[in-house]
């Protein structure tokens, strides 16, 4: 048991070493001259807080992020489920379809968005059509928003299907059979059980959707520009590296921050929708 | 925790009750072309625990689901206490269902489970747990209340998915090979707990099982299921002694078959030995007689019966199963301990004219 523990520590050293040195020290190092630059202290801190944008760009940040992960569960669930419902071939069919995005850049994908939202695109076209004339989504916090979903639905779905093919329907079956009716089965059997599934599938798209760069800087518009941007203005064209540290770490914080609330209001809720039991 | 042996009914006062009847009426279920359920009539007595017992896929588990509305009839009806519910739908009929897999929710602890149906009936908090409790109680697992169901063994499992189905006192209890899951001794014992919970609670039982043994320890009545229809239904009595077909009597038990034919109330077997055939009609014929009813005396004179010579003696302690070889094949019977035979022995086999049954085929 011991000699074992010891060994796989081993063998994992490679790979912790390769992301120390890809991930870790470059963080620790562009964080570390937040501290140190122009001299050792939280100047920075105090010069990025005295700014009214940090907070405002780091709000609207993770109100869009939020924004992604609610859309991405309204899209995604019922999709998911329905992979548990249909037979193999049906079910090989929507995976094809979800993985279809993974093959194409996000880069092309953004363009493709970029010319499907602009002033009388296609989209501006159907929305006229549909009587909602002179409508252009490019530039607006609702283009960012299309964008950024249709490239996060997949991670959503893939986490969630794999929780959901899980989900024994018999205990479904049982539910009906004890006096449930479909809905009252769903929220106090499936619900519950798909449970970690949605924390998991939130909590992916939620970290991807703090870090969006491109999508963002191609399909919104400047003056609603969203962390990841900011950092890259002040790297860019700032040259503010200290700036930029101190705004990546509050970046980090606050994810960090966000996933414990999540965590501890994890099991409160699930409990709930669980009658009060006690699991895991 | 030490099992606490109950005074029958008193912890169960409110899971007593009077168990109803169902009635099943031209009952069919096709798929596509094939009929798994072909236009089945039958009466489930109220109170009463009724076995469907068959070979795999003759039907017994899609009828069980007919009843529970899981899956609705091509044809015919179902009725319960003579009220037809063959389109209600499976919440709203008030019946218990014990699968053999559990189905016990992994998310709730155990008393949670067994306050599940009562929750979905609007029984308010402090009641829902007391029944919990006092069903917890007829299965001997109230001690366990709090834990999850995953620290369970499987037939605690079973017996926490029992006290569930039987915490709403549902009108009847569907039970699907509940133990398929378990070892010969647990199921022994778990058979003996669903005797006993039925004794207690006056439950109408239909249970469903592909072990005859099962079927003959716990019935009331059996049902025998064979492609889609019912053979035979009986007390277990009814089907061992007097089966209605050659199926039902290879079925149930063991016995001895001698392919022969049939001539004018005589059976004649293969080698030309002469028995009695009752009242069976002309034709190709086998003989059916069970191994206690085989009499083996010593091979002096020419008796009536068949010549055979003992293969081999088994001693079982109550009593010896001996094999005997004869030109018609090989005949099992038992006897007393005390007989002495031996193998290479010549003897005479023989039985009562009634003992034995022929059927055609
Ligand atoms: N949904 C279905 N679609 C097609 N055929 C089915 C379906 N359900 C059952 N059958 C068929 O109906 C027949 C009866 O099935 P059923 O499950 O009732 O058998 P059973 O007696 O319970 O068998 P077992 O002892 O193996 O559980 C089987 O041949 C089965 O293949
Ligand atoms: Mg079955």
């Amino acid at each position: 048991m011991h000699t074992s523990a010891r060994w796989s520590a081993l063998l994992l050293a490679p790979a912790v070493l390769l992301v120390a040195i890809c991930f870790v020290v470059p963080i620790g190092s562009i964080v570390l001259r937040s501290f140190t630059e122009p001299e050792l202290g939280l100047a920075t801190y105090e010069r990025l807080f005295a700014d009214p944008t940090t907070l405002r760009v780091l709000g609207r940040t993770l109100l869009v992020a939020l924004g992604a992960v609610g859309l991405c569960l309204l899209f995604g669930y019922p999709y998911a489920y329905l992979m548990t419902l249909v037979g193999p071939d049906m079910r090989a069919v929507l995976m094809v379809l979800v993985l279809v995005p993974f093959w194409t850049s996000l880069m092309a994908r953004t363009f493709a968005w970029v010319s499907l939202l602009q002033r009388d695109g296609p989209v501006s076209a159907l929305l006229a059509f549909a009587g909602v004339p002179g409508v252009t989504l490019l530039g607006t916090a609702a283009g960012v928003m299309i964008g950024m979903v249709q490239i996060l639905l997949p991670y959503m779905v893939l986490t969630l299907s794999t929780t959901l093919s899980r989900i024994d329907r018999g205990l479904l079956t049982a539910a009906q059979s004890l006096g449930a009716n479909r809905y009252r089965t769903f929220f106090q059997v499936y619900l519950p059980l798909s449970l970690p599934g949605v924390f998991a599938g939130s909590a992916l798209v939620f970290i991807l959707a703090l870090g969006f760069y491109i999508t963002p800087q191609l399909l919104g518009s400047p003056r609603e520009s969203l962390i990841a941007q900011v950092i890259g203005v002040r790297v860019e064209r700032l040259v503010d590296f200290a700036g930029a540290g101190g705004l990546s770490l509050i970046v980090l914080l606050t994810t960090a921050l966000c996933l414990a609330a999540a965590v501890l209001a994890f099991r409160p809720v699930r409990a709930m929708l669980g009658q009060g039991g006690d699991r895991r | 925790m030490s099992k606490t042996n109950q005074s029958p009914g008193a912890p169960a006062a409110t899971l007593q009750q009077t168990g109803r009847s169902v009635r099943l009426s031209g009952l069919s279920k096709h798929y596509g072309d094939f009929a798994a359920v072909d236009g089945i009539d039958m009466d489930i007595r109220a109170g009463e625990l009724l076995t469907l017992l068959g070979a795999s896929g003759s039907g017994k588990t899609t009828t069980l689901s007919m009843i529970a509305g899981f899956t609705t009839p091509t044809e015919g009806t179902v009725l319960i206490d003579g009220e037809e519910i063959t389109r209600v739908p499976p919440h709203k009929r008030n019946l218990g269902m014990v699968f053999q897999h559990y189905s016990l929710f992994p998310h709730m602890n155990v008393r949670t489970n067994v306050e599940f149906p009562l929750k979905q009936r609007g029984v308010p908090k402090a009641e829902r747990r007391r029944r919990a409790m006092e069903a917890l109680e007829v299965v001997e697992l109230a001690h366990r209340a709090q834990a999850r169901v995953t620290e369970l063994s499987g037939g605690q499992q079973q017996r926490i998915a029992l006290a569930r189905a039987l915490v709403f006192s549902p009108s009847v209890l569907l039970m699907d090979e509940p133990f398929g899951a378990l070892d010969r001794a647990l199921r022994e014992k778990m058979q003996m707990e669903v005797r006993r919970i039925h004794r207690e609670l006056g439950v109408t039982v239909v249970f469903v099982t592909h072990d005859q043994q099962e079927a003959l320890t716990l019935s009331d009545r059996i049902a025998v299921f064979e492609r889609g229809r019912i053979e035979q239904v009986g007390t277990p009595e009814d089907l061992y002694e007097r089966p209605a077909s050659l199926h039902v009597a290879t079925f149930l038990g063991e016995s001895n078959l001698l392919p022969g034919t049939v001539d004018g109330g005589v059976f004649v077997t293969r080698s030309g030995s002469r028995l009695s055939a009752g009242s069976a009609e002309n034709g190709p014929a086998t003989l059916v007689v069970r191994p206690e009813h085989v009499r083996v005396q010593p091979a002096t004179g020419t008796g009536a019966g068949i010549a055979a010579t003992v293969g081999e003696v088994v001693y079982l302690g109550a009593d010896k199963r001996l094999v005997a070889v004869t030109a018609d094949g090989e005949i099992t019977a038992r006897i007393a301990a005390a007989e002495g035979y031996r193998p290479g022995d010549d003897v005479r086999l023989g039985w009562e004219p009634g003992a034995a049954a022929v059927f055609p085929g």
